[in-house]
């Protein structure tokens, strides 16, 4: 199969649906003239014109707003955020306004909108430059939250953004724009809700999702070694996510660990958690465990960077705990 | 744009050594990134060395300081031994905020320095409100607050000058207009290309300046924090200078030709105070050598102190979270 990066499975699954669907348009700052800041929307301007491929000010707050309400008039924007850390400033539209416009109207205006953008940390850039949003915005009703972990989940999720009716967080990665994965020739969508299993394994099951996923890859190499069999399930939706697939391998391994980019307090993994033992607390035979960034803001020298986020061993280490080893 | 006032020899020379010491300081910064000795982003100050010597000659002891992610040399022009900036982009626990901060965030308590800081257009309600404590306290210190082209248009920008206004508040808003916002230049964000305008609507003094000229700089910050310091509240410098190098280390710079780029450079701040000097024989040949030694001393002093210094220990990360040191982490 053809082997592409990040950036590019985003960039054809953008044109694919701009080309499907007229009311489809772009908008963020250098996605024009500049291709992008990461390079996603390269060559779209050429294709689509400025109607269609619109640069901004650096005006967060704005333009998503200005998305929001086109939105509400018929179109169906694509907003890309330069990082998910500048999308702060378009919080209140996007929380205020898009996730609430359908209720609040009683049903008569739904904001069918993609808000895009790289997510999580990226080296030594600092704590305002580093931040994972699943959390965040999987908290709010009203949004669906996605996070890719390949090119090939990428097109397909993203896809299925843009035809979806509601509002939809999709978190990307800076690191991972320039990563290649197999993906096919041609159109295709992947569901939004359904995670997919990237490991069968009958010992334990660990939860992921994003970049950190590798980790737990190769994690479960090493274990694999030693005859322990993990099952890797990633989420790719963050919300709504996949509790049967979640719950049926936990009751199959009876043991979970959650591997999560972000911080641990009122995270994903704190929500999976909760779900796992109402659902599942007869199966397991251990205490859930989880993996996730330091409870601090990411810091920049390469030695605090190191310590703040898990490593494959780190897993290694968890998943034998939980098998009691 | 005013007339110029006399300025002393000293003065000169000051600007010199200050504004030499910042380019070679941003070329070494340039060179070392590239041979990946320290990682992140990497904006550098070249051409625009006039407006921080400008301000900080302009200012005076007391007065604070705040700027964007673009912040390597203020700290510098503010009195900083460039060391303790080199040590924050190896991200060094000897760094000027413990290697914690990095490039975009360098900060100095003791030097007014209030950072560095990455989220464009953040500082420019953070500088109001320096100002805004300097003010409550009544004391007649006032804050400069830099920021880009590109910042200016951020929303908090109108809310911040209308309070700023409202309230009299004591800061000079400085755009450090470079005419770039990454690839995107002023004209192709605004229909009102001259910046000085912004103030406009709430009735800020405002004015252009040429941040080519560290004379210029200087007058225009004397004239606005003069300004600030009778209580009669903000002023806006729409200061028009010129980056030479990309946004940062990875900018192809389709968006602007070699033409305009040297075009800018035949205008250089540095080489216009160097040639003041020399016309007004303020120093000999040998004095000029000599600070050109004392500048490329301190930039050697400051990569062997970089290179040299150890890093935060991994203890660190739980530090300077909290105020307390006991704060209760959740660890695992
Ligand atoms: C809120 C926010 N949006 C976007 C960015 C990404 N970004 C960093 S610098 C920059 C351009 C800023 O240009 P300008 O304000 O003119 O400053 P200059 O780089 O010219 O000094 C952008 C878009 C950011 N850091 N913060
Ligand atoms: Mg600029």
């Amino acid at each position: 199969m053809r082997v592409i990066q990040f950036r590019d499975a985003l960039n054809e699954a953008m044109n694919e649906e701009m080309r499907r669907d007229e009311n489809v348009y772009l908008m963020g700052e250098e996605v024009a003239e500049y291709n992008g800041a990461y390079k996603v929307s390269q060559g779209m301007l050429d294709e689509f014109g400025p109607r269609r491929v619109i640069d901004t000010p650096i005006a967060e707050l704005g333009f998503a707003g200005i998305a929001v309400g086109s939105a509400m008039n018929g179109l169906r924007p694509i907003v890309e955020f330069m990082t998910w850390n500048f999308a702060i400033l378009a919080a209140d539209q996007i929380i205020n306004s898009a996730a609430k416009m359908l209720q609040m109207s009683g049903g008569q205006f739904n904001v069918p909108i993609v808000f895009r953008g790289g997510n999580g940390t990226a080296g030594q850039l600092g704590a305002t430059h580093s931040q994972s949003f699943e959390a965040f915005y999987a908290h709010v009703p009203g949004l669906k939250v996605i996070t890719p972990s390949n090119p090939y989940d990428a097109k397909g999720l993203l896809k299925a953004a843009i035809r979806d009716d509601n509002p939809v967080v999709f978190l990307e990665s800076e690191r991972m724009y320039g990563e290649k994965g197999e993906v096919p020739e041609g159109e295709y969508v992947l569901p939004i809700g359904k995670a997919n299993i990237r490991r069968q394994g009958s010992d334990c099951t660990i939860v992921s999702f994003g970049k950190i996923i590798k980790i737990a890859e190769e994690a479960a190499e090493t274990l694999a070694k030693e005859g322990i069999n993990v099952e890797i399930i990633d989420l790719r939706t963050i919300r709504p996510w996949d509790e049967e697939c979640v719950i049926n391998s936990v009751k199959k391994t009876n043991r979970l660990l959650i591997v999560e980019e972000s911080w641990p307090v009122a995270s994903i993994a704190s929500e999976i958690t909760y779900r796992v033992q109402r659902e599942a607390f007869d199966y397991l035979d251990a205490p859930i465990k989880r993996l996730t960034q330091s409870d601090t803001p990411f810091a920049f020298s390469p030695t605090l960077i190191e310590e703040a986020l898990p490593h494959p061993k780190d897993v290694f280490d968890a998943v034998k705990s939980l098998m009691y080893r | 744009m005013a007339k110029q006032t006399k300025f002393t020899k000293d003065q000169y020379i000051k600007w010199y050594e200050s504004m030499l010491l910042m380019r070679k300081f941003e070329e070494k910064c340039g060179q070392l990134y590239i041979q990946q000795k320290f990682g992140g982003f990497c904006h550098l100050y070249i051409g625009q060395e006039a407006v921080v010597a400008g301000t900080v000659s302009g200012s005076k002891k007391g007065d604070k300081h705040i700027t964007a992610y673009r912040d390597h040399v203020h700290p510098i022009g503010l009195g900083m031994h460039p060391k303790y900036v080199m040590a924050e982009l190896y991200g060094k626990s000897t760094g000027c905020s413990k290697g914690k901060g990095g490039s975009m965030h360098m900060f100095s308590k003791e030097l007014n320095f209030m950072g560095g800081h990455g989220i464009v257009g953040a500082q420019i309600p953070m500088g109001a409100g320096i100002a805004f404590g300097d003010m409550y306290k009544g004391n007649d210190n006032v804050t400069f607050c830099s920021f880009g082209d590109g910042a200016a248009r951020q929303g908090a920008l109108h809310e911040t000058f209308n309070m700023a206004m409202v309230w009299k508040i004591p800061v000079v808003f400085i755009i450090e207009n470079n005419n770039y916002a990454m690839g995107t230049s002023v004209a192709r964000t605004t229909n009102v290309t001259d910046m000085s305008k912004i103030g406009d609507s709430y009735e800020m003094p405002s004015e252009s300046v040429d941040g080519m000229s560290v004379e210029s700089v200087h007058d225009a910050i004397k004239r606005a924090s003069d300004h600030c310091r009778k209580g009669e509240g903000p002023y806006l410098l729409d200061i028009r200078t010129y980056r030479y190098k990309g946004h940062s280390m990875s900018d192809p710079q389709k968006y602007r030709t070699k033409e305009e780029v040297s075009e800018w450079k035949s205008k250089d701040p540095l080489e216009k105070v160097l040639s003041a000097i020399q016309d007004k024989k303020y120093a000999t040949e040998k004095q000029l050598e000599e600070i050109k030694q004392r500048v490329k001393g301190l930039v050697e002093e400051a990569v062997t102190f970089a290179e040299e210094s150890p890093f935060p220990e991994a203890s660190e990360l739980y530090k300077d979270v909290y105020v307390e040191e006991n704060y209760p982490f959740v660890t695992d």
